[in-house]
């Protein structure tokens, strides 16, 4: 995702506690704590029970006053308000964004219609994923992006060398940060008819990835249909000073339904829809092919290449991968990140990159990779948890339906 | 250890421990209000024993499951393994965080309550009775002593929590 590495923080905090690795501990620990920076939202989340972790650099409600598990389960009833405001939005603008763009991702910008945008991945020249995002073409001189918290300097250094390169060779690209805005996240099946009661544009005519600039609540926001939860639902950029009072009033307009719900269900959420979390499930080495994202690399840039790593991507493509992203359904505790994966010989296949307790399916689901050929779902495997082996099996993902609306 | 962590300030980052105190949301006000009983013992890591006659039943304590949520699967030692204090013996895992379970002292298991393998949510419902994880033949009496009783584990919860 689409956040940071909150699962990771939590996962390797608990392991390496345990075996007193105290210098990283204390470390991290201070770094959280001295320079954590807030969102508009803060005292909001604060005055609603949430709990305030820290998170990617910024201080981020983990849960407000239901659990995990009920919060998890009334964005899928219901719908759940989500503030992702330390997520990176940027503006590309320029004739030559596009093909700025392009040379770093591997979607097939130009091929997008205006108004709309897909989930694409920033490659490195060795193929390996830089950071996963939600990009969307606004017009073919102006796109927008959101870029993971947790990635954000290491994006934008990235995106600003290229982009001097490209300056210097008399390309026409310029950023615009949106350090101005906030970006809530609202999702669920009241998601649509709760926004409808905030605007006038029909929201029955935006389908899944698309992108409006319109008026809700009053204020100028940009809304994309897009989310990380695999529920419908909209991903809303409002002026900062107006996040406060669009939160409100969403709350106010699903009586209730609607719940303010924190980083700790949506990792569930988005591990139930089979979704990437940068930083465990997609990292520097990863390639899109290996994490199951060829879907996302356009049919022209197959054919054309011409972004950072193309070689060894395109060549992936061709042979297959040597290791691939599957999902699986365990036994025992869940399976969580870095447990080793074997085959029923013993043989080490690979490393589960997340897990957990399905709210939904009340069972342990996880993903991770292991190496091509033991990819199939159905394939049996063991998961080591505290040296102990445990039953799995590969399964398809999403674990959870997802329910994405789209023209029928 | 790891419930130790948690209740650290490193542990932040796991979400698990951290009420925002300084604000009396009916959350938090629910996490200075832990119960805890008197007549038993307390470890600083949250959990607790009860000496019975030549058995001590160990478990975690109320402000432990509250902190951690809805547990999810326990995992209980076998029979006869011998304990030792400070080291953990089990671990508890809840949605979202993995914790070790230490033995507030040591002896020899004599039970394990198996019940928690069906019904890991006693830990929640009951965490003083139905929730017990394992009894003990202690081996020294005199590391009871080193525990804290009811009154200062109660302060020692309120201070922790307060500390974030």
């Amino acid at each position: 995702m689409r956040g940071g590495n909150l699962w990771q923080l939590g996962q390797s905090i608990t392991r390496r506690l345990a075996q007193a690795d105290k210098k990283a501990i204390t470390r991290r620990s201070f770094a959280s704590e001295a320079e954590q920076k807030k969102t508009v939202l803060y005292d909001f989340h604060v005055a609603h029970g949430g709990k305030m972790v820290p998170f990617a650099g910024w201080g981020m409600p983990i849960q407000y006053k239901d659990s995990i598990m009920d919060s998890t389960l009334n964005c899928r009833e219901n719908g759940g308000l989500f503030d992702v405001s330390h997520m990176c939005g940027l503006s590309l603008k320029g004739k030559d964004c596009i093909p700025f763009l392009e040379k770093l991702v591997v979607a097939d910008v130009a091929g997008l219609t205006p108004l709309t945008g897909t989930l694409t991945v920033f490659t490195n020249e060795k193929g390996g994923a830089i950071d996963d995002s939600v990009i969307t073409k606004v017009t073919d001189d102006h796109i927008y992006l959101v870029v993971n918290a947790g990635c954000r300097d290491k994006d934008l250094a990235h995106i600003e060398e290229h982009m001097k390169a490209f300056k210097a060779k008399g390309g026409d690209v310029s950023w615009h940060i949106h350090d101005e805005r906030s970006l809530l996240a609202l999702q669920g099946p009241l998601a649509a008819p709760v926004l409808q009661h905030l605007t006038k544009e029909d929201l029955s005519k935006i389908y899944f990835g698309e992108f409006r600039m319109l008026d809700i609540n009053g204020a100028h926001c940009f809304l994309t249909r897009t989310g990380y939860t695999g529920e419908d639902g909209f991903e809303i950029s409002v002026p900062s000073e107006n996040a406060v009072d669009l939160a409100k009033a969403i709350l106010e307009k699903s009586e209730g339904k609607v719940r303010l719900t924190g980083l700790g269900a949506r990792d569930s959420l988005r591990l139930e829809a089979g979704l990437c979390l940068y930083g465990n499930d997609m990292e520097q080495h990863i390639t899109p092919v290996e994490a199951g994202l060829t879907w996302a690399i356009g049919k022209r840039r197959r054919a054309e290449g011409g972004f950072l790593g193309a070689e060894v991507i395109l060549k992936q493509i061709e042979t297959g991968p040597s290791i691939r992203r599957v999902g699986f359904f365990s036994s025992g505790p869940p399976a969580r990140s870095h447990s080793e994966i074997q085959d029923e010989k013993g043989t080490s296949l690979g490393e589960v990159t997340s897990g957990g307790f399905s709210p939904c399916l009340k069972k342990n689901i996880a993903m991770g990779y292991v190496k091509s050929g033991s990819h199939k779902a159905g394939t049996k495997v063991k998961i080591v948890v505290r040296g102990k082996l445990y039953d799995g099996n590969v399964t398809k993902m999403p674990f959870v339906p997802t329910k994405y609306y789209k023209p029928s | 250890m790891a419930l130790r962590i948690w209740a650290s300030s490193t542990a932040n980052a796991l979400g698990v421990s951290c009420a925002s105190k300084s604000h009396l949301s009916p959350f938090s006000l629910s996490r200075c209000f832990s119960t805890v009983l008197e007549g038993l013992k307390y470890a600083s890591s949250h959990e607790w024993v009860k000496v019975d006659g030549s058995v001590a039943t160990i478990g975690i304590t109320d402000h432990a499951q509250d902190h951690l949520g809805e547990v999810v699967f326990v995992e209980v030692p076998e029979l006869g393994i011998p304990v030792t204090q400070g080291s953990s013996f089990g671990a508890v895992e809840s949605v979202k965080a993995t914790s070790d379970v230490n033995s507030p002292i040591s002896g020899e298991i004599v039970e394990v309550n198996s019940k928690l393998t069906e019904s890991p949510g006693l830990i929640n419902s009951s965490p003083y009775e139905e929730g017990w994880m394992i009894k003990v033949k202690p081996s020294n009496a005199s590391e009871l002593e080193s525990l804290m009783g009811s009154r200062e584990y109660t302060k020692f919860c309120e201070e922790e929590d307060a500390a974030h």
